[in-house]
């Protein structure tokens, strides 16, 4: 996937470099909704987290909930912007999925602005700001049936209106497709190391909107952009601006020019279409909210909200590669940090285990969700066997999976599976009496090309292991069919 | 009468808040909010440098309650002032065009 960047071949290719920036929206995971004491809960049964505030029946006064602005301010921060003082504002519109007719936002006075997030692979986006806002309900299109008299209509489910929100809104920093996924991975990796959500773009708790622009590559301007909505997984973020970037260069190419709308992502389709919206949809009237006062973050509560931030993502990715000095890649730094496991590989690097190796057998063979059993001595002594060449890398494995089970010591359980060193000599003998049992195959690796030289060397690699029951060490048996063909 | 707001503009606004008016009621209101707006204008002309923008009367910040859950109504209860309901949900005409 990272190496085709089908983003940056579509609008770079003809001299068009790719601008997008993303509008991330991220449910936060309070016990309640923003305003009122419902509880926050995906999957209930429909209208049953409900009451007068998030209704808007009238009479009822919003109450904003304490842990949400406390995780939003934590966003902010983790995100390296200012958290400042902010004032909710109404966004107003008609539509059944806000029963009040306004949606309770943060508008020219947000909660948090001027950030930016480190992609994995160094790109710096910038975070214009990130503001709090109450969710909409739910609503289902039903029936139709193709047929315009059809009894068609929609339902609404109330759970979601009002469950807290943060938007996040980048810069038009990004790229390439491949940087638009990056961001949305490092993202979603922050948002989980700080616990504020969690942060599933298939259950809907984060959703990303693009948009998306072309210009002439190096030329800094910004020309009509379209937002893309409906983008469920990261497969379709990546499609939906690879499709857009192109429909721009053709337009462009063709002396027509975008149009500034909205588009939603047919992920069946392939292909963005116009939605609907009305000429006059975008004016919202804002206004601030008279039954709600600012918030006012002290700097000593935003001193306390830093010392309580744990290692982000890059931090830690950066301390794993440091302790690797150099043997741990960087993908492999990558992956182990977002399985939450870049600690117990440090741990038995610090006990003296190999960084490459233990990185490596780490990131392969512990995908696992419960590896608590695995300590970082047990780690760092299976690591020690593998590289003395106690065990293989097959029996290495087979124990890893054992110890995820049972926790044991890897000595023990090696000895148990007779998982021993095969010493050097058996080794060499066990070669020798394959090769004189294969006398013409032995003779056409050692004539052959390297193509044959390859397939023969499989051949008696499996012969050798067959003899050993899988003791051998594959590699090490290759050495000594080498070493054999071409005496020194 | 300043004419601060055309009858266009007037008609824009009521249409925004989904009203229906007369061309004479669209001439009144105009009148009305054109008034509304020379009253701002007056307090426009007035040296406001060096006071804070007051966004509300009291000198309140952060009211704020613990994030605790409080019982929700019943279902039956809030769909019983629904005009119409289906599948434990509120029924409502079809929508054209998306959610803002």
């Amino acid at each position: 996937m990272s190496g085709a960047e089908p983003g940056r071949e579509a609008a770079v290719a003809g001299g068009w470099e790719l601008v997008v920036g993303l509008e991330v929206h991220v449910e936060l995971s309070t016990a309640t909704k923003l305003f009122c004491g419902c509880a926050n809960r995906f999957g209930d049964e429909p209208n049953t987290n409900v009451c007068p505030v998030c209704l808007g029946l009238p009479g009822s006064l919003p109450v904003v909930n304490a842990a949400a602005v406390d995780f939003a301010m934590r966003l902010g921060r983790a995100l390296g912007c200012e958290v400042r003082p902010a004032v909710f504002a109404r966004k107003n519109y008609f539509y059944p999925d806000m029963p009040k007719d306004y949606q309770i936002s943060q508008y020219d006075q947000p909660t948090s602005i001027d950030g930016s997030l480190e992609l994995a692979g160094g790109h710096v986006v910038g975070i214009e700001r990130a503001h709090i806002e109450e969710d909409t309900g739910k609503t289902t299109h039903v029936g139709g049936g193709g047929r315009i008299h059809d009894a068609a209509y929609a339902l609404v489910d109330y759970n979601r209106a009002g469950v807290p929100l943060v938007e996040i809104v980048s810069r038009p920093d990004i790229r390439t497709a491949e940087q638009a996924r990056a961001y949305v991975r490092e993202l979603r990796a922050i948002l989980l190391s700080i616990g504020v959500s969690d942060a599933r773009m298939e259950e809907g708790s984060m959703r990303v909107d693009a948009n998306v622009s072309v210009r002439p590559a190096g030329s800094g301007e910004l020309r009509t952009r379209c937002e893309i909505k409906n983008l469920s997984s990261l497969r379709s973020l990546g499609r939906a601006i690879t499709y857009e970037a192109r429909r721009h260069v053709d337009l462009w190419s063709s002396g027509e020019r975008p149009r500034q709308e909205t588009r939603h992502w047919d992920e069946a389709q392939g292909r963005t279409t116009p939605g609907r919206s009305k000429e006059d949809a975008e004016d919202y009237r804002y206004f601030q909210d008279p039954d709600l006062v600012p918030l006012s973050p002290s700097a000593e509560q935003v001193a306390a909200i830093d010392a309580a931030l744990p290692a982000l993502p890059a931090a830690r990715r950066a301390e794993l590669l440091a302790a690797g000095a150099g043997a741990v890649s960087a993908s492999d730094a990558a992956l182990l940090v977002e399985r939450d496991q870049d600690a117990l590989v440090r741990a038995a690097v610090a006990v003296g285990a190999d960084p490459g190796l233990t990185a490596t057998r780490v990131s392969n063979d512990l995908a696992v969700d419960d590896w608590s059993r695995v300590t970082p001595d047990g780690l760092a002594a299976l690591i020690a066997m593998e590289t003395s060449g106690r065990v293989t890398a097959t029996q290495a494995k087979q124990v890893l999976a054992e110890m995820v089970e049972a926790g044991d010591d890897p000595v023990a359980i090696a000895e148990r599976r007779g998982f021993q060193a095969m010493a050097g000599d058996d080794l060499a003998a066990t070669v020798d009496q394959v090769i004189a049992g294969n006398p013409d195959e032995w003779q056409r690796f050692c004539s052959g090309d390297d193509a044959d030289r390859k397939k023969l060397a499989g051949f008696f690699i499996g012969q050798v292991m067959r003899a050993t029951r899988g003791r051998a060490d594959g590699a090490a048996v290759n050495r000594l069919l080498q070493e054999r063909a071409e005496p020194a | 009468m300043s004419g601060r707001i055309s009858r266009d503009e007037a008609a824009h606004v009521a249409r925004l808040a989904r009203l229906r008016f007369s061309d004479d009621e669209l001439d009144e209101l105009a009148a009305q909010l054109s008034a509304v707006l020379d009253h701002a204008a007056d307090v426009e002309a007035l040296d406001v440098s060096g006071i804070e923008p007051t966004s509300h009367p009291q000198p309140l910040t952060d009211v704020t309650r613990a994030d605790e859950v409080r019982p929700s109504l019943s279902r039956d209860e809030v769909l019983a002032q629904a005009p119409s309901v289906a599948e434990g949900q509120f029924r409502v005409p079809p929508i054209l065009g998306e959610a803002p």
